[in-house]
């Protein structure tokens, strides 16, 4: 990233003069990124969208685009397009209309206008559609005019707020990469709002958690789920076992988890002997033991769940949960009941910083 | 087949009986003397359509009723522009707000309209609180009652809950994330309520206006009471032939024309939006 194009300062909202929604978000954004807000509902993350769009106001705080502050800019004058998570088209006018409709308030010459909205129609595939109005679309359609709508005046962002929600899961795929290539072929700096975890992974280039109105971690899909920062942001992407382990020789990458015994690690030089802390290990990084792997431990089974390409092995190690996912075809011998020695490759766990 | 049919029939008929009792009653009490005032209009003195030309030829009948549309049409306007800032008020205020401005808007619904009037005699009279003020402030006191501009405030005021009412089921039911999508779309707060809300209160609005015109066109108390005796509306002539000159054939006819002329408004409220609507 090199000059920040959105940037939040301290950004801090009170609904009431006491609690806080919102407490001192920073972030920035790059031109053109594409950034999902992530978090469980009351987090803050479509708060922090309210205030970019300008329908709230910041308690305390500023927000930047391109280096200029918008905190005290009306909404109309933002430029920002915005997708609604139930559209929030206007009923009373057609596709063609409602993507006319901002361009209109910007007194755009007529032809112009609609060359440039006939233009957006067929970008989101919906050229045919032009003269029906919302209630003669389905859901899919009408999310695509509301996209071509947010982004026919050029916007200085777009923000999409929950925009998949309403959609059966099929389309929400479909949906998904068609938003992606339209994002990448016009360069927009996007903001995404979803609760959704699998949504933001396919979608984004970094994602950031809320929760408690504040940000939990900020970074891309990978990092989140490989590197989480703390057991909330562990627990809410992606399943995990969360394990309490003992640190023996945190330099030398060793502990001791209860029940499974002394384990290998990646190497922790800032951290104490001694100290306790949390070994986050996915439960895809979990596979059958081979003959004398390190990190060996030996599963009760309680339950096995076949997908058809993996199966998810529940149990527990010397009275510690675990579940392990494992390829459909490795599951196929493990019945519900035995044991099964499982093992994992010491970079593949990591140890959560501490907070 | 023909069993079926019979037996269908059969149940169809329970409704009816139902109604029978007020069937019964609209009949005797209100389409008999309707059907009377009517063969009245042609019958009393003598036969003949003699009214209907008087109507049309002696220019004071004719005044009388294109004063009383006029007064109609500024009295539904009245109506509309103030009730519409309320309406909205109503239908974007918080849960509680919404519920006590409607206390208050409906509570003078309830109030009987006789009352009203008198309130409205009291506030405009020679000796009310607005002469005074007026005089206080230095000018000469100013007819304010029995004129239409007396009227005219009492019957927008009597009417104004209808407006309100129609405009607020309408207002209520625009999803509040449009007006936020138009502004964010770079609508100006005017360029919203002109572009999104007014469109799609349209149909609210039409219902409101023939509400308070229709109500209107045949009110009598109020212009009575404290309107202008130069500047009379429809239903206090027809009052003032029946009770002053015994006129039955002349009133009859009146009648009639009125009645002819909501009919006429009210099928065009039909055709465009559907008269079952009308009342919500």
């Amino acid at each position: 990233m090199t000059k920040p194009y959105l940037e939040l300062r301290n950004l801090s909202k009170s609904y009431d003069g006491r609690s806080r929604a919102l407490d001192g978000v920073n972030l920035t954004a790059g031109k053109g990124e594409f950034i999902t807000f992530l978090g469980p509902s009351g987090s803050g993350k479509t708060t922090t969208l309210m205030l970019i769009a300008g329908f709230e106001g910041a308690t305390e705080g500023e927000i930047l685009v391109d280096g200029t502050s918008i905190t005290r800019v009306p909404p109309h004058k933002r430029g920002i397009g915005i997708v609604f998570q139930n559209y929030a088209l206007f009923p009373h006018r057609t596709a063609l209309q409602n993507i006319l409709f901002p361009l209109q308030m910007r007194k755009m010459p007529k032809a112009q206008a609609t060359e440039k909205a006939r233009h957006m129609l067929a970008l989101v595939g919906l050229e045919r559609f032009a003269d029906r109005h919302p209630r003669e679309m389905s859901g899919g359609q009408q999310q695509r005019v509301a996209l071509a709508r947010a982004l026919v005046f050029d916007p200085a962002l777009l923000l999409l707020d929950e925009p998949l929600g309403a959609l059966d899961k099929n389309l929400r795929e479909s949906l998904q990469i068609e938003i992606k290539r339209i994002q990448r072929s016009l360069g927009v700096t996007t903001i995404f709002v979803t609760h959704d975890q699998s949504e933001a992974m396919a979608m984004s280039d970094r994602i950031v958690i809320f929760e408690g109105g504040r940000i939990q971690q900020a970074g891309t899909p990978l990092e989140i789920y490989d590197r989480p920062v703390n057991d909330f942001v562990a627990r809410f992407v992606g399943d995990s076992n969360l394990l309490p382990i003992c640190l023996t020789d945190p330099a030398a990458g060793t502990g001791e988890i209860a029940g499974i015994g002394p384990v290998r690690i990646p190497a922790q030089p800032g951290r104490r002997a001694g100290e306790a802390a949390t070994l986050l290990l996915r439960p895809e990084v979990l596979g059958l033991a081979a003959e004398g792997a390190p990190n060996t431990c030996r599963l009760a089974v309680e339950t096995v769940v076949h997908f058809g390409d993996s199966a998810l092995v529940l149990g527990d190690v010397g009275g510690t949960p675990l579940r392990a996912r494992l390829p459909g075809l490795a599951a196929q011998g493990i019945s519900e009941g035995s044991e099964v020695a499982l093992s994992w490759n010491p970079a593949a766990g990591h140890l959560i910083p501490a907070a | 087949m023909s069993a079926t049919t019979a037996a269908a029939g059969g149940g169809s008929l329970r409704p009816w009986l139902l109604l029978a009792p007020l069937l019964v009653f609209l009949a005797a009490f209100f389409l008999v003397p309707l059907a009377q005032v009517a063969v009245m209009s042609v019958s009393d003195p003598e036969w003949g359509l003699e009214h209907y030309v008087a109507i049309a030829t002696d220019g004071f009948h004719l005044r009388v009723l294109l004063d009383t549309f006029i007064t109609a049409l500024t009295v539904s306007l009245c109506c509309l522009v103030l009730g519409f800032p309320l309406a909205y008020a109503m239908a974007a205020a918080p849960q509680g707000l919404a519920a006590a401005m409607m206390v208050v808007v409906t509570m003078s619904f309830w109030t009987s309209f006789l009352v009203r009037t008198y309130a409205w005699m009291v506030l405009l009279g020679n000796r009310g609180p607005i002469a005074r003020f007026v005089e206080w402030m230095g000018f000469a006191s100013p007819e304010l009652l029995f004129t239409r501009f007396s009227s005219t405030v009492a019957m927008t005021h009597i009417l104004l809950p209808y407006m309100v009412l129609s405009l607020y089921g309408v207002l209520k039911r625009i999803e509040p994330a449009l007006p936020r999508s138009a502004a964010s779309l770079g609508a100006t707060p005017a360029g919203v309520i002109r572009h999104v809300v007014l469109p799609l209160a349209a149909p609210g609005i039409a219902n409101g206006l023939t509400l308070v015109f229709v109500l209107c066109l045949g009110f009598y108390v109020t212009p009575i009471l404290i309107g202008s005796p130069r500047e009379q509306m429809v239903a206090g002539v027809i009052g003032q032939q029946v009770e002053e000159f015994l006129a039955f054939g002349e009133a009859s006819a009146m009648a009639m024309l009125l009645l002819a002329s909501t009919l006429v408004i009210l099928g065009l409220y039909h055709r465009r939006f559907g008269l079952d609507r009308l009342w919500g």
